[in-house]
């Protein structure tokens, strides 16, 4: 796997003999290759085998580690953690769909209407990036505080009524509920939904609106039957950006919420951080990466059909 | 505007799009706020009084300057190490037709469509297996590890929109492939490997998962929030978050001026 990669020897035939590159030339891509595709294969495919074979470890921290092929790891840890698991696709879905919804309107802005406008507004959608979002996050403490304007403006309005109807809050708190915390994952990985979204909606030509229009379509039909397929590259590619990273995270949970909304992130951390029972957790990993490289192969497979629309 | 109602469903879009902003905005104006804020206790978040104390003094808080300058030493070595690796890559990828081409694309790709937390469980369980130590070392690796597909992608979207036969028109003209290169090539390039720079640069210094699991003992600037989540957040912490918010805006709204500038130069 490591060895200097040959070239395969390129069948004479099908090059005319005029322009029979040398052997050096032919390297030279592999050359290029080489340094960064070492790093990937040192550094993420190996840590794969290493945390596969930690999986179907046994023993104690005391004790060692043996490697027993011990694969009830993985059923026992999926039975006890798997309201985890389904919280945090819950709340990872969730996210997404609000990130979708409230990232299309500001993405659309920015590409059709903002004129002028259009670099500063993307400004303002990548400056979150080179700012820490750990301190972004914390601020939502005091925004989402008990008692604070927002949480008392939600009370006004009802809103809390049916968050708590939702299961989404108690009572009149909204921090240290799940509430807080999808909030928090979708303020989060908005600009990874409104970077895609924006830049597919960029590439679409304005006179198939025009075009749409002079047809007696209302700006409605335009919009469903000619902006938003011509934007699915960026819906799916939007979605996937702020799902996969979503269903991981376990900054957001534990920083808005509570015991009560763990998710399966903030499971792994403990296990591999605090508990140090490794079998566990790289299983628990596994598990993680097997659901959502499944639902990502599902959703590409049912997206990329031209029927979805 | 003689009917609101009409007014309204004619500008929803640009409403919706304007509370979607103020939605991504908020938290960064609490940020700046609160980093004029004299808290009592040893938590930031409730508002006390007006004061520029911290702002006097930012690296007053033990510790917190000292974990900024390592991160930003981590973010400066791995975008450099991760743009270099990742631009050859995008060169193969683009410029080249070889054997194992859908493979190295697949593996530059899964990175980037894994969760964060499975690449940084892998890599703990690397360097537990291996007995190493952890600390500034495995941080830089894992970073340059996670950076290098979005060099890949960011520049390889660039070159992929190249047009070869400014280089061909280079080797007419008898330049060698040196002087190709360094004249034509990379200066087309430039934007892309930039934003990949930049992606890099802000990718690393903000990351916190993947440093979590792979920085024992060492705290980087997010390790230092984190920290202070539990323990108490100084007001500095909202100093350099306001900061840094400031220069970024400055500095992506220059390279804008300096790009729309080009622009115009460019059909002289």
């Amino acid at each position: 796997m490591t060895t200097t990669a040959a070239p395969p020897q390129a069948p004479a035939s099908t090059e005319p003999p005029v322009h029979k590159a040398s052997l050096r030339k032919r390297l030279v891509p592999y050359w290029l290759l080489l340094p960064g595709i070492l790093w990937l294969l040192v550094f993420f495919v190996l840590p794969m085998v290493y945390q596969a074979s930690t999986s179907v470890q046994t023993g104690s921290l005391e004790e060692g580690f043996q490697v027993t092929w011990h694969f009830g790891t993985y059923w026992d840890a999926f039975t006890e953690y798997y309201p985890q698991f389904l919280r945090s696709l819950l709340y990872a879905g969730t996210a997404t769909a609000l990130c979708l919804l409230l990232g299309y309107p500001l993405a659309y802005l920015i590409a059709f209407k903002a004129g002028r406008w259009r670099n500063l507004l993307l400004v303002l959608v990548i400056a979150p990036f080179f700012t820490s979002f750990l301190i972004r996050t914390l601020a939502w403490k005091t925004i989402l505080a008990d008692g604070g304007p927002v949480v008392g403006v939600l009370n006004n309005i009802g809103f809390l009524d049916v968050t708590s109807w939702l299961g989404m809050t108690e009572g009149d708190r909204v921090l240290a509920t799940p509430l807080a915390v999808v909030c928090g994952l979708t303020y989060n990985f908005l600009p990874f939904m409104i970077l895609p979204l924006y830049s597919s909606l960029e590439r679409i030509d304005t006179r198939l609106h025009e075009a749409a229009g002079d047809l007696y379509a209302r700006p409605a039909t335009v919009f469903r039957k000619v902006t938003f397929p011509l934007s699915m590259p960026g819906v799916v590619s939007g979605t996937l950006l702020t799902f996969i990273p979503a269903s991981g995270d376990y900054v957001n949970a534990e920083l808005l919420g509570s015991t009560d909304t763990r998710m399966i992130g903030n499971v792994i951390q403990s296990q591999y951080l605090r508990i140090l029972d490794y079998p566990t957790a790289a299983a628990l990993s596994f598990i993680l990466m097997a659901i959502v490289l499944i639902m990502v192969t599902i959703y590409i497979r049912r997206a990329g059909t031209e029927d979805l629309v | 505007m003689r009917n609101p109602l009409t007014w309204l469903r004619r500008n929803l879009v640009v409403i919706a799009g304007l509370g979607t902003l103020a939605y991504m905005i908020l938290p960064n104006v609490v940020v700046t706020v609160f980093s004029f804020n004299n808290p009592t206790g040893r938590f930031n978040y409730a508002w006390q009084e007006f004061s520029l104390d911290a702002w006097k003094d930012p690296c007053g808080v033990a510790d917190m300057c000292g974990s900024l300058s390592l991160s930003l030493q981590i973010a400066l070595w791995s975008t450099l190490v991760a743009t270099a690796l990742g631009t050859a890559i995008a060169f193969a990828l683009v410029r080249y037709r070889f054997r194992a081409r859908g493979a190295v694309n697949s593996l530059i790709f899964l990175p980037m469509a894994m969760p964060e937390i499975v690449m940084a469980a892998s890599l703990l369980a690397l360097f537990l297996n291996m007995g190493i130590q952890l600390g500034f070392w495995t941080i830089l690796i894992a970073h340059i590890m996670f950076c290098l597909s979005f060099v890949v992608a960011a520049v390889k979207a660039r070159v992929l929109s190249m047009d070869p036969r400014l280089e061909e028109a280079a080797r007419d003209l008898y330049a060698g492939p040196v002087q190709t290169f360094v004249r034509v090539t990379l200066p087309i390039a430039a934007p892309g490997i930039a934003a990949g720079a930049l992606l890099s640069f802000a990718l690393s210094f903000d990351d916190f998962i993947i440093t979590n699991f792979n920085s024992g003992n060492t705290v980087t600037f997010p390790m230092f929030v984190w920290g202070s989540a539990q323990r108490g957040t100084p007001v500095q912490i909202n100093v350099i978050g306001t900061a840094m918010f400031v220069i970024a805006v400055l500095v992506v709204l220059t390279g804008q001026l300096v790009g729309n500038r080009r622009k115009k130069a460019q059909p002289k």
